[in-house]
C-alpha cells in the first residue's frame, strides 16, 4: 500500500494530488494535512482511504511540525509532490523514520526510480527499499479521475510549531507563476530592454500562460528572480514552452527542455535554443510578436 | 553571535556540459567544479552575520578547494567529511553525516543552500535540521535578525511571506538579491595556510550502515527529434496551426 501526502492549494486540494493517485499506482491512502480537500481527495478513483489530519500546527506551514504530526500515520510507501513545500515535509519525515528520500522522480517502475539531474542535463535510475519515501514531479503523471468515494477517518495531531509567519506579502502581480502554469512564454536578452517585456505579458494573457525570463535578464535587468528559468532557477515542465529572444545557454535549457512543445523565436539562426526547438522561427520578436498575436487572434 | 556552520557542496559549473560514460556522469570531463550556487547565498548569508563560520563539506578529495575558497571570503574554520562517492549515500546518510558533522563545530545555526545543482534534490537541510532537533525554514531569499530571532522571506501560496525562526535552526538559501563578495589578495593567501580538520563518517561517530538507495545507471537525456525550423515572421501563423492541429497544444 501507498500513503499519499495531499498537496493543497488555498482551501481545495492542488491537482498534483490526483496525479500522486496514478503514480501510486492503486490502493492509496492519503493524508490531508490540516484537512484541507479532504473530501475533494475521497473523490479520487482508486483512493483506498483518507486521513485528515486536523490540528493547531496546520495553520502556517512547518515542515519539521507537520511532518512530527504526519508521520506516525504513514504507512508503506510514502509519496508526496515535488513542490516546495512538498519536498521539505518529505526530507523532514524521511530523517524522522531514519529513511531515504529520493525527490523529483519522474518514472516509477516497482522499485525502479527515474529523476532527472544536473537540472535535466541527465537522468538517473536508482533501486530503492520499500520504506524510501518519494516526491514526485508535477505534471509528469496523469491525473487519477474522479468517482471514488472513500472513507475519510479524522485524526487529531499536535506538534510544536518553530515557524511563524510575521506577514504575508501578496504577490506583485496576478500573473500566472512559471512552476504552476501549462504554458509558459519566456524572454532573453535579445528582447533588448525590460520594458518589451510588456509583449510578452499581451500574448500571455491571450493564452493563459506564465511569463519566464532567462538568468541574464533576471541578474542584469532586475526581473524578478521568480520568473527565471534555469538550473539556478526553476526547472518548468509545460505543454507548451515559447522562448523568444533567448538564445539557449545550457543552463537554461536544463531548466525547460523537458517541456512537451517547444517554440524558439530568435533572430540567429545558429542559437542553440533551435536544438530543442520542436517549432523554430527565424525572426526578430519585434515582426513575429504581433504575427503571433494575430495568429493567436484568429484561432 | 552564534557560531554558524555553513554546508557546501562543490558540483560542476553551471555552464559545463555534463558528459556520460559508461553509465556514470564523467567527471573527468566537468571543466569547472564551482561552490553550488544556493550555497554561495548561504555562505554569504553567514559572513554577513559575522563570527565564527565553520564551512562544511562532505565529498571527495577534490572539494577541499570549495573550503579554501570560503577560507578566502571569511569562513573562520574549514571542515572536510571526506567521501569519495557521494553516488554511494542516500539522502538519510548524508543527513548523519552533516548533522554530526554541525554538531562537532558546537554551532546552533546553520546555513545551507535550497538544493545543490548537481542532484537538485533539497533533502539536506530539512533532513540535517530533523536530525539535529533545530527548526527549519527553506527558499529563504532574505534574511535579517540574529540567531536569537531571524526573519526569513520564503514564497508561500499567496506569494512570499515573511516568518521568524530562532536558534537551533537551519536555514536553506535560494538565489538572493545580496551582491556575492568576491577573495582580495589578502584572503587569498590566508587561506592557503588555513587549516581544514580533515575526517571519515567513522570519526564522527557516524555509522552508515547500508543504503537505501542504490545507483544502477546515469544517462543522457532521451534525444528530442529533430524540430521543424521556419525562417520569418511570416511563418509564425503556420507554427501556430501546427500547435493546435499538430501537438494539440492550443
Amino acid at each position: 500500500m501507498t500513503t499519499i501526502i495531499a498537496e493543497t492549494s488555498g482551501n481545495s486540494l492542488h491537482p498534483v494530488t490526483a496525479q500522486l493517485v496514478t503514480a501510486a499506482g492503486g490502493d492509496a491512502t492519503i493524508i490531508c494535512p490540516g484537512g484541507t480537500g479532504a473530501d475533494e481527495a475521497a473523490a479520487l478513483s482508486g483512493v483506498a482511504k483518507v486521513i485528515s489530519v486536523e490540528g493547531d500546527c496546520f495553520a502556517t506551514f512547518d515542515g519539521g511540525a507537520w511532518g512530527s504530526a504526519i508521520s506516525s500515520l504513514c504507512e508503506g510507501r510514502v509519496i508526496a509532490a515535488a513542490t516546495a513545500n512538498g519536498r521539505e515535509l518529505a526530507a523532514s519525515i524521511a530523517a524522522l523514520k531514519g529513511c531515504a528520500v529520493v525527490q523529483d522522480v519522474t518514472g516509477i517502475d516497482g522499485d525502479s526510480i527515474t529523476r532527472p539531474i544536473y537540472s535535466g542535463k541527465a537522468n538517473e535510475t536508482l533501486t530503492v527499499s520499500a520504506d524510501t519515501i518519494l516526491t514526485v514531479r508535477p505534471n509528469t503523471f496523469p491525473g487519477a479521475d474522479g468517482g471514488g468515494s472513500a472513507p475519510v477517518n479524522t485524526v487529531n495531531q499536535s506538534a510544536d510549531v518553530a515557524v511563524a509567519v510575521q506577514e504575508a506579502i501578496a504577490k506583485a502581480s496576478e500573473r500566472l507563476d512559471v512552476s504552476d502554469a501549462d504554458v509558459i512564454i519566456s524572454g532573453g536578452r535579445g528582447m533588448g530592454s525590460i520594458d518589451n517585456f510588456s509583449h510578452l505579458e499581451a500574448i500571455a494573457d491571450t493564452l493563459g500562460a506564465a511569463v519566464g525570463a532567462s538568468r541574464a535578464v533576471v541578474d542584469e535587468w532586475g526581473m524578478s528572480h521568480s520568473m527565471q528559468v534555469g538550473q539556478t532557477g526553476k526547472t518548468v515542465n509545460p505543454s507548451l514552452y515559447i522562448a523568444v529572444g533567448i538564445s539557449g545557454a545550457i543552463q537554461h535549457l536544463a531548466g525547460m527542455r523537458s517541456s512537451k512543445y517547444i517554440v524558439a523565436i530568435n533572430k540567429d539562426p545558429d542559437a542553440p535554443i533551435f536544438g530543442v526547438a520542436d517549432y523554430g522561427i527565424v525572426a526578430t520578436w519585434e515582426e513575429a510578436l504581433p504575427a503571433l498575436a494575430e495568429a493567436l487572434g484568429n484561432l | 553571535m552564534a557560531d554558524i556552520a555553513v554546508l557546501l557542496k562543490q558540483v560542476p559549473d553551471t555552464n559545463a556540459k555534463i558528459v556520460i560514460s559508461g553509465g556514470r556522469v564523467d567527471e573527468g570531463a566537468v571543466n569547472k567544479w564551482s561552490m553550488s550556487p544556493y550555497d554561495e547565498y548561504a555562505l554569504e548569508s553567514a559572513l554577513a552575520q559575522g563570527g565564527s563560520i565553520t564551512a562544511i563539506t562532505c565529498g571527495p578529495a577534490r572539494a577541499k578547494k570549495l573550503l579554501t575558497d570560503a577560507a578566502a571570503v571569511g569562513a573562520t574554520e574549514l571542515m572536510h567529511i571526506v567521501v569519495e562517492d557521494l553516488t554511494t549515500l542516500d539522502s538519510n546518510q548524508v543527513s548523519s553525516i552533516l548533522s554530526a558533522a554541525v554538531q562537532r563545530t558546537g554551532a546552533t545555526v546553520v546555513f545551507c543552500g535550497k538544493q545543490a545543482a548537481d542532484t537538485n534534490a533539497g533533502s539536506t537541510g530539512p533532513g540535517v535540521a530533523r536530525k539535529m532537533g533545530a527548526a527549519c525554514v527553506t527558499l529563504v531569499s532574505e534574511l535579517s535578525g540574529d540567531a536569537s530571532g531571524f526573519s526569513a522571506l520564503r514564497p508561500s501560496s499567496e506569494g512570499m511571506e515573511r516568518v521568524s525562526i530562532a536558534a537551533p535552526c537551519v536555514i536553506a538559501f535560494d538565489k538572493m538579491a545580496t551582491e556575492l563578495r568576491r577573495p582580495n589578495v589578502k584572503g587569498i593567501m590566508m587561506a592557503k595556510k588555513k587549516a581544514v580538520e580533515t575526517l571519515s563518517p567513522a570519526d564522527l561517530g557516524v555509522d552508515l550502515g547500508a543504503a537505501d538507495v542504490t545507483l544502477q545507471a546515469q544517462n543522457p537525456p532521451a534525444e528530442k527529434p529533430a524540430g521543424q525550423k521556419f525562417e520569418g515572421a511570416e511563418s509564425v501563423a503556420t507554427v501556430v496551426s501546427k500547435l493546435r492541429d499538430e501537438a494539440k497544444v492550443l
